[in-house]
């Protein structure tokens, strides 16, 4: 509550450098808050998400950048005692309203986690999962999906030849890919990647930079990342969030060269966080 | 470090520090504590399997001639140390040993053991050509084979190898097999159809009423039915009379050590062999064969001999419906209680219930079961579809559903609990890994989450299972009894018969060890049926493990 109280004295509102796009946004965040009960983890975010581009979320631990991916697809609706205010537009649509199919609109922003997350399936099955609780059942067009989705995530050829055994015998770097190759199945607009490189070595994690920046322009791609030289490699804009606010947020380049307020300097100098 | 007066003095000495401290003595607690349980359990398990595995191993038989010159044979049991009391003014002389033994001969002499002790002996034998006869009722015979009477020829016992006497017995048991077939399948079959058409007549009088024409078309329709029956039933007894005669005149006469000669029928015989002359592969044989009768023959002589097979059955039975009950019912209250219901208070306090169920005396459970089951919704049962059949009970008793019924109660909180834990073991990553897919919460927990957790449920499933098939108290109030006419499955319309009482392991031990008219008679029986009820859960709980460890390494792999 002190801290609540300390930032609702100290407000400044987000700073906005130019964006880097041209094709426009695909989401937008309006006067966005969202509490867990009667604590507040966002504070009236305004942010525009631009499409085919890929937007990095830093700050430190605890920041809410995690909290405002799960905002995107609704993930944080497992949670007792959400709440929140503003609104957030995907595709001309307002994704807290009551009426919105959660289910659809996941199915749209695909999600990569923290730790690789596969299924105690087999490779295959592991792609086909959007497609099987679609109740696809052409076998012709789920082994196409498979192999394209296998494909874009650059697993394909590692795993061609061992579609059915089972996931959890892959690495930690191809099975994180392998969750990328299963939010691609769904065929989504939006990529959501909660820190996918966390738990991964360098070389994997190399691998995975590799393949976001194919998958740009494709798909949207919002990535969490505690990494500053990852979010300055990958990422075309980058926001800095701080104790739940929303500080800055531009184009990369100019976030890490000629960041505007203290806190975001501080932050990517590496003085703090 | 004591004994170095150079060094200077520790700062602080263990043995300074009070006990409690110090934590030694309380490691040598529990682990004594430990030793001391398993030392337990495993003397437990070594008395049951070493007293149930030689129960049915032919032993040696003793001719005993006493002081007195009364001779006397018996088969010996075992053997103790006992200090005899002073007799006649004389002082005992230090302790001796006494032994028990078998003298069977039960129904010539009302004798059943004896404990003879040593200084009452005169001479001690064992003689090869004594005989050890099993029967069909009195229990054993020991003696001597005095003549074979075959109806038209009386054979001396010189002839008679121990093969043909062998040959002999099968023969007569066969046809022991056909009279009593005939009897219980043929004769039993006309019987229900009989009593079939007395309850269909009945019904309808109970319908129409008694001077309706319904009524009086049934009665006639039914008269012709009876009489044809009937005329059947006559027919069927008299062929069963028939070889009855046949089988009563060829009969077998042995004779006691001490004289007393005793005929019996040759189908009486159920087994025969010369103790002392076997080898070692005889008494395998003989070994082998006591297995095979007590695993697949209907017990006899008030459950202490025989086999054990309908208790077999009836456990069994009994268990799998109890597992296909409890399973569903189980399962699904737990999925509701961790994935659906919002986790407040009432959630808490009925999950603290659920555990203080399994809590309650298992006897509370059965008295439940009788008034709820099988005189509440059984009578109802009864009066709805059997009304005919009142006032004698088909469904208001105890019988095999009830129990399952009862027993699925008793052992709901372990499958619940196994349940829920197993479901609280699925990661959270694995369900957000599915819900980010687009799954629904259904979808979700039909493909990830309960195939994850099903090694779980499946341990928790057959531990219920396990106890349920070792469960006696409630049994005996609804459904088990000492003996059952019949299996709960059987060949007949409809074939499995859920209203009928049966006979489970558990409720033979009680039964066989304390109330039957001889304790030390049914003693290897005892062991035997504790033996294998140990033996059933035994296995199924290896049967868990087995199907946790095969289920668990599918969802094991090496990260990185």
């Amino acid at each position: 509550m002190n801290d609540n109280a300390l930032n609702q004295l100290h407000v400044e509102p987000t700073i906005h450098h130019e964006m880097k796009g041209d094709e426009g946004s695909l989401v937008t965040m309006k006067g966005f808050s969202l509490w867990y009960g009667a604590s507040q983890a966002l504070f009236d975010v305004e942010m525009e998400l631009e499409k085919g581009l890929v937007t990095a979320l830093i700050g430190p631990s605890g920041c809410g950048k995690s909290t405002l991916l799960r905002s995107y697809n609704r993930m944080n609706d497992l949670i007792d005692g959400l709440r929140v205010e503003g609104s957030i537009i995907f595709d001309g649509q307002e994704i807290f309203h009551p009426d919105v199919d959660v289910i659809g609109l996941r199915k749209r922003m695909g999600m990569v986690f923290q730790k690789p997350n596969p299924f105690p399936m087999s490779i295959a099955e592991n792609v086909a999962y959007p497609l099987k609780v679609d109740g696809v059942r052409d076998r012709k067009l789920i082994a196409d999906t498979v192999e394209r989705a296998l494909k874009s995530s650059a697993l394909w050829d590692e795993v061609k030849d061992r579609l059915n055994q089972s996931a959890l015998g892959l690495s930690g770097g191809q099975q994180q890919r392998l969750c990328i190759a299963r939010a691609i199945a769904a065929d989504p607009d939006v990529l959501l990647m909660d820190e996918p490189c966390s738990a991964l070595d360098p070389v994997a994690t190399a691998k995975i930079e590799e393949l976001i920046d194919e998958l740009s322009g494709r798909y949207t791609i919002v990535i969490v990342t505690h990494n500053m030289q990852q979010a300055a490699r990958v990422s075309h804009n980058t926001a800095f969030m701080y104790l739940g606010r929303l500080v800055e947020y531009g184009e990369t380049s100019a976030m890490f060269t000629v960041p505007r307020a203290d806190r975001t300097k501080e932050y990517v100098t590496g003085r703090f966080g | 470090m004591e004994d170095n007066g150079k060094l200077p003095p520790p700062m602080r000495r263990s043995g300074h520090a009070p006990l409690s401290a110090r934590g030694e003595p309380y490691v040598w607690l529990l682990g004594g504590a430990l030793a001391a349980g398993v030392v337990m359990i495993v003397s437990f398990l070594a008395l049951v399997t070493y007293n149930g595995v030689k129960a049915f191993w032919p032993r040696p038989v003793y001719t005993i001639t006493m002081m007195d010159d009364s001779v006397t044979a018996g088969e010996l049991v075992r053997s103790e140390t006992f200090m005899p009391v002073a007799s006649q003014g004389k002082p005992p002389a230090g302790p001796s040993i006494r032994s028990l033994y078998r003298l069977g001969n039960y129904d010539l002499t009302n004798e059943d053991f004896r404990w003879v002790s040593d200084m009452d002996i005169k001479t001690i034998a064992a003689p090869e050509d004594i005989l050890l006869v099993e029967r069909l009722e009195w229990g054993p015979f020991i003696g001597k084979l005095v003549s074979v009477d075959n109806g038209d020829s009386r054979l001396a016992p010189d002839p008679l190898t121990h093969d043909k006497l062998a040959h002999l017995v099968t023969q007569a048991q066969q046809r022991r097999h056909k009279i009593r077939k005939l009897q219980k399948v043929q004769v039993g079959y006309v019987n229900r159809q009989l009593e079939e058409a007395r309850l269909s007549l009945r019904k309808v009088a109970l319908d129409h009423g008694k001077d309706s024409q319904e009524y009086l078309a049934a009665a006639k329709e039914t008269s012709i039915t009876t009489d044809r029956l009937e005329g059947e039933y006559a027919k069927l007894a008299e062929e069963a009379n028939r070889l009855d005669l046949l089988d009563a005149a060829q009969t077998i006469t042995f004779a006691s050590v001490s004289g007393m000669e005793k005929t019996i029928r040759q189908s009486e015989v159920v087994r025969l062999y010369k103790p002392n002359a076997l080898g070692f592969f005889g008494k395998v044989g003989v070994y082998i064969s006591r297995w095979w009768e007590f695993l697949v023959a209907e017990p006899r002589e008030a459950n202490t001999e025989g086999g054990v097979m309908p208790a077999i059955f009836g456990t069994f039975v009994m268990t799998v419906m109890m597992a296909l009950l409890v399973a569903p019912f189980g399962v699904v209250a737990a999925l509701y209680l961790r994935e659906y219901a919002r986790q407040s208070w009432l959630v808490s306090l009925v999950r603290v219930s659920v555990n203080n169920m399994a809590g309650v005396p298992s006897i509370v459970y059965g008295i439940f079961g009788l008034g709820f089951f099988a005189y509440g919704m059984g009578g109802w049962i009864d009066q709805w579809l059997y009304a005919e059949r009142l006032p004698s009970p088909t469904f208001g008793s105890g019988g095999v559903l009830w129990a399952s019924l009862t027993l699925a109660l008793l052992t709901a909180p372990v499958v619940i609990v196994a349940t829920e834990e197993a479901l609280s073991a699925v990661p959270q990553s694995a369900r957000e890994g599915s819900l980010a897919c687009g799954a629904s919460k259904w979808q979700t927990i039909r493909y990830i989450v309960l195939p994850r957790a099903l090694p779980g449920i499946m341990t928790g499933l057959i531990l219920a299972m396990a106890r349920g098939a070792g469960e006696v108290a409630p049994l005996m109030l609804v459904g088990v009894v000492k003996l059952a006419p019949e299996l709960p499955v059987d060949m007949i319309f409809p074939y499995i018969h859920l209203e009928r009482s049966f006979m489970c392991l558990g409720f033979h031990i009680y039964d066989v060890g304390f109330q039957s008219r001889n304790a030390e008679a049914g003693k290897p029986m005892v062991f035997m049926t504790t033996l294998l009820l140990m033996s059933v859960v035994a296995a199924l709980n290896a049967g868990a493990i087995i199907v946790r460890n095969r289920l668990k390494k599918r969802y094991v792999a090496g990260h990185f």
